[in-house]
């Protein structure tokens, strides 16, 4: 299917407190209050929110120190190194659309306890839907006989948030699922993510996988408030 | 034959996909189709005639995305004028008999609006009408406003239509599975904003296939006026065998959309995945059906980005609070452009069941036109009422009503002729409700007879401006009962003979009733009731009083409109509880409580905002604040410090700090303030950057210890940011940026501020930033999180 547009729409996945409270800046701890503050901001997004993602599959070839995507070239050694052993390419865009937004600057001017809180349920939402797309694309993919690698998205490590430009021309986010991408490059809505997921045949490369080391342990910045401990 | 002629006796039948087909004629990926008009015209024409070979009445130009913001003025001229020829062309060329039109295929910008997004209203009105004049230059029949999937967009296309053309304007949205446009707008809400505007189809296009799409098509044919159109996909989209097939065939299309046209749609094509083939089995099956005709609905409905309020079946409550007469925080808030009071205003009267907010700014000595329009565009970014925009200034209403994301109701017009000619012909153009006021020149009548004449003259005024009855309310105006007892029985049967005789809706402004007169709510709340059994429809009234609350949840319980007693019951159990006595409470608060923490201290230690507020209803303003505020902040400033005590948790200390120096403020004598240093931080999140969350705890966290703090908001340019510094003399600012991209205009504004104001120290944060990123781009300090920054302005200001 290289070369369409699809669009997938999930229900509301569960809401995983432990992750909102890491967003929130208050990792680990289990006081009352907040916990209290947080499930709160929780019952308001409830139900509130659109779980959408648009994706397109592209060849990917490795191609000297560049990689092509289909899409756009990179010289991105991380991406090439999180690439490695993959014929193709999952790209897509996830939101969770407007209304989060709605509810960060409502309570903003009012609370900023729970605009905090609202935030960090925004992050742990759109964290949410793209672990249920890229579950969705592993259960295909093992049909095929293939696996996905961890997702990556422009301006981790070297990958420059350009890309984003380009993501936006081939997926049309716009009209596929309202995302749109502002001049310096932000998302609105702004719990959306765009990302590249490998795809390789199974037992390729092995030895060498980098899936071993996604995630927060792939990470440079050691002192990262959101570091997964 | 014009197009609308047409309509009135026949199905109109539009064209299917473009797209579609110029993929498989070749169209690349990320290649703008829009292009083709110029390089491939024969592809573009040859679609075209096979649209109108097919039955289509009406083929679109292929120019979705012809817009400024992707093509230079030259190219959009080019392409514009090429697509316009393409489709005329295809009309010479095909062997069709049909009456055929061309219409201006107009899409959306790709881009979301401010405040979410960066596009400035004006902006998109600039960019719709630059294509929208291409199109009437190159000799469109008319204009087809589609795919829209948020209402403020759509908003800026058909003013930009509206205003640069007198063509026929068509208008198309796009609804998800739950029945809404992307940004949250109900058909009901659409079809109230785009018919008060003067568009003369409303529908719905691309979305779904036609039956997921029954539910949206029903709500416009109740509501709508105007044709109904229905454009939908062919289905959804899905892979299969290699390629991107649609469940829907043209057999199946075509049937559904037969059931479509036999509900009253007028206007039926296709959008994504149909190709002539869907157009031509359509036209063949449906061409012998006898249209439904295209009945007024008579619906007084008004509406905002989300829903529809609609007058009638129940009361309606509009919230009055937004209103700066007798309100001295509310008018300081106003002269210092501080929207947030205002928002708190009308967040606590949506809490308490507001259905509409009246947003009223006047006050000597600002400019109302530009506070109310940006009131306006304050409140409507996070309440989802509809409003009721309110001023005596006909350019006040005139600068809010074009910001305004829905329909609104208009506060006010009276029977005087200079009012009529201000404000009627800004309802006309931006489409609402209005309160009609029962006065004139004449002042106001003393009889019943006498104001349902002035409503009677207002009627007939408002016809020749092309208003008719259902979007005016009549305010028969409630008079202080205290001047002159028989005045609340004129009123009520003004309203009685309005309503009944008259057939239109009625609204009252009940407060003005007990003017004079102690225990004001015991009157208001019984006039409420007597009002309501007259026929009142709406009523302008404070939400936050309890007794009219109560007068309104009983009269709806009475009345048979709270079925199950549903809003009564929850109604009754959110009163407050009788008070007890406050018994204190031992402070368990992170890191080392104060060995003798008084109540207020640990009201704020602990997060308690209405107890903080409660307790710090007396004494005096300034020993509180040394006293209390201050070293119980520290307890909770120190134990972040230390990583004792998280962010929520500081925060909630420092609401509850806050609500307690709301209370101190309004004892403070005038022109004081609470404040402990003289001199204001300037902070700002730098240009291109719309985050906020990180500075707007800044700005809370300094004005708990006490500085005064002047907040530029989100993506301000540096010289905004550095005038605002020279004018305040401020030895602080602090600037936020979230992202890469925005590091170099935080860059461009500290090397202007060392430069116009040498004395300003620069504080920055954010996510993106580390110290050694602050100190290459000439920052005086990087502050790790906002305790960092008040202890740095501590330090500066000490």
């Amino acid at each position: 299917m290289i070369g369409s547009v699809f669009i997938s729409e999930y229900d509301e996945p569960p809401f995983r407190m432990s992750e909102i409270l890491r967003y929130a800046g208050a990792g680990g701890i289990e006081k009352e209050d907040v916990l209290r503050l947080a499930s709160e901001c929780a019952d308001m997004v409830r139900g509130k929110l659109t779980y959408r993602v648009c994706w397109r599959e592209f060849p990917v070839r490795l191609d000297g120190t560049d990689v092509d995507l289909g899409f756009a070239r990179t010289d991105s050694v991380f991406l090439r190194h999180r690439l490695a052993g993959c014929n193709r390419v999952v790209l897509f865009a996830a939101t969770v659309g407007l209304e989060i937004d709605r509810l960060i600057a409502r309570f903003s001017a009012v609370s900023p306890a729970r605009a905090l809180l609202l935030q960090a349920v925004g992050a742990e939402r759109i964290e949410a839907l793209c672990d249920r797309f890229c579950e969705d694309m592993a259960c295909q993919a093992a049909s095929r006989g293939e696996r996905i690698l961890p997702r990556f998205s422009p301006g981790y490590g070297d990958l420059p948030l350009e890309m984003q430009r380009d993501i936006f021309r081939v997926l049309n986010c716009p009209d596929h699922i309202g995302l749109t991408l502002n001049e310096s490059l932000l998302m609105s809505p702004s719990k959306s993510v765009t990302a590249i997921v490998g795809v390789k045949k199974e037992g390729c490369g092995a030895g060498d996988d980098p899936e071993e080391s996604a995630g927060c342990d792939a990470c440079p910045d050691s002192d990262c408030p959101f570091r997964k401990k | 034959m014009k197009i609308l002629n047409y309509l009135k006796k026949h199905i109109l039948y539009l064209d299917g996909s473009m797209g579609t087909l110029l993929q498989s004629a070749g169209l690349l990926p990320g290649e703008y189709p829009e292009k083709w008009n110029l390089s491939h015209p024969d592809v573009i024409t040859g679609i075209h005639t096979r649209y109108y070979d097919a039955g289509s009445n009406v083929v679109l130009t292929n120019t979705f995305g012809a817009n400024l913001l992707k093509f230079s003025p030259d190219e959009l001229e080019a392409i514009v004028h090429a697509a316009v020829e393409n489709a005329r062309e295809a009309a010479r060329r095909s062997s069709g008999t049909q009456a055929k039109w061309v219409a201006l295929d107009i899409g959306p910008t790709g881009r979301i609006l401010k405040p979410y997004g960066d596009l400035d209203f004006e902006d998109a009105v600039a960019v719709f009408a630059a294509t929208v004049k291409a199109g009437v230059r190159s000799g469109a029949d008319l204009v087809f406003i589609e795919t829209m999937n948020d209402s403020y967009e759509t908003k800026a296309a058909l003013l930009a239509a509206k205003e640069n053309c007198s063509l026929p304007v068509f208008v198309s949205n796009t609804y998800g599975a739950d029945g809404r446009l992307m940004t949250g707008a109900s058909p009901a809400a659409m079809v109230a904003m785009l018919e008060g505007m003067g568009a003369d189809a409303v529908g719905v296009n691309c979305s779904l296939g036609p039956n997921a799409l029954i539910p949206v098509i029903e709500e416009y044919l109740r509501t709508a006026s105007v044709p109904v159109l229905c454009k939908p996909n062919a289905g959804m989209p899905r892979p299969q065998d290699g390629k991107t097939v649609f469940d829907i065939e043209p057999d199946e299309f075509s049937l559904d959309m037969a059931g479509m046209i036999s509900r009253g749609v007028r206007i039926a094509g296709g959008c994504c995945g149909t190709d002539p083939e869907y157009i031509r089995q359509l036209v063949s099956r449906t061409a012998d059906t006898d249209p439904l005709p295209v009945l007024p609905k008579n619906i007084t409905a008004v509406s905002s980005y989300t829903h529809a309020v609609e007058f009638g079946s129940a009361p309606v409550l509009i919230g009055e609070r937004i209103n700066p007469t007798g309100k001295k925080l509310l008018k300081q808030a106003l002269r210092d452009h501080d929207m947030n009071y205002l928002l708190e205003e009308g967040i606590s009267q949506q809490e308490q069941g507001a259905h509409i907010l009246d947003v009223n700014v006047g006050l000597p000595g600002i400019d109302e036109a530009a506070v109310l329009r940006d009131a306006v565009c304050a409140i409507q970014a996070v309440i989802s009422l509809p409003l009721q925009i309110d001023s005596a200034s006909p350019s006040a209403l005139a600068s809010a009503l074009r910001r305004y994301n829905g329909k609104p109701m208009i506060n006010s017009v009276n029977g005087r002729e200079d009012s009529m000619r201000a404000v009627f012909p800004l309802a006309k153009k931006y489409g609402g409700v209005v309160v009609a006021l029962t006065l004139d020149e004449n002042g106001i009548p003393a009889t019943a007879e006498g104001r349902v004449a002035i409503a009677g003259k207002i009627l007939s005024t408002a016809r020749k401006y092309g208003i008719g009855p259902k979007d005016l309310v009549f305010d028969t105006l409630a008079m202080t009962i205290s001047a002159d007892p028989g005045s609340a029985d004129v009123a009520l049967e003004s309203l009685r003979i309005i309503r009944t005789k008259l057939g239109c809706h009625t609204s009252l402004g009940i407060s003005n009733v007990s003017f004079g007169l102690p225990e004001r709510e015991f009157i208001n709340s019984a006039f409420f009731i007597m009002a309501l059994e007259k026929g009142l429809s709406a009523a302008i009234m404070n939400p936050r009083s309890a007794e009219m609350m109560k007068a309104y949840r009983a009269y709806m319980a009475l009345r048979g409109m709270d079925g199950d007693f549903k809003e009564y019951l929850s109604f009754c159990s959110s009163l407050p509880e009788p008070a007890a006595p406050a018994s204190p409470v031992r402070a368990e608060a992170p890191g080392s409580p104060l060995p003798s923490a008084s109540p207020l201290q640990e009201a704020i230690i602990k997060g308690l905002k209405d107890r903080a507020a409660e307790l710090a209803q007396s004494g005096d303003p300034m020993e509180i604040i040394s006293g209390d505020i201050i070293p119980a902040l520290d307890v909770v400033g120190k134990g972040f410090e230390r990583k004792e005590v998280y962010l929520p948790q500081l925060l909630m200390s420092a609401e509850a700090a806050k609500s307690a120096f709301e209370k101190i403020k309004c004892r403070m004598p005038a022109g004081s303030r609470a404040s402990v240093f003289k001199s204001p931080v300037v902070i700002a999140t730098v240009q291109g950057d719309i985050h906020d969350i990180g500075k707007n705890i800044v700005r809370l966290l300094l004005e708990n210890y006490g500085f005064p703090v002047i907040d530029l908001g989100k993506d301000v340019s540096p010289e905004a940011i550095a005038e605002a510094v020279i004018e305040h003399h401020a030895p602080v600012a602090g600037l936020s940026a979230l992202m890469t991209t925005t590091v170099p205009a935080m860059e461009s504004t500290i090397r202007l501020l060392k430069e116009k104001a040498p004395w300003c120290r620069v504080v920055v944060g954010g996510s993106v930033l580390t110290k050694e990123y602050a100190e290459l781009i000439g920052a005086d300090h990087y502050a790790k999180d906002a305790m960092d920054t008040v202890r740095f302005a501590e330090k500066i200001m000490s």
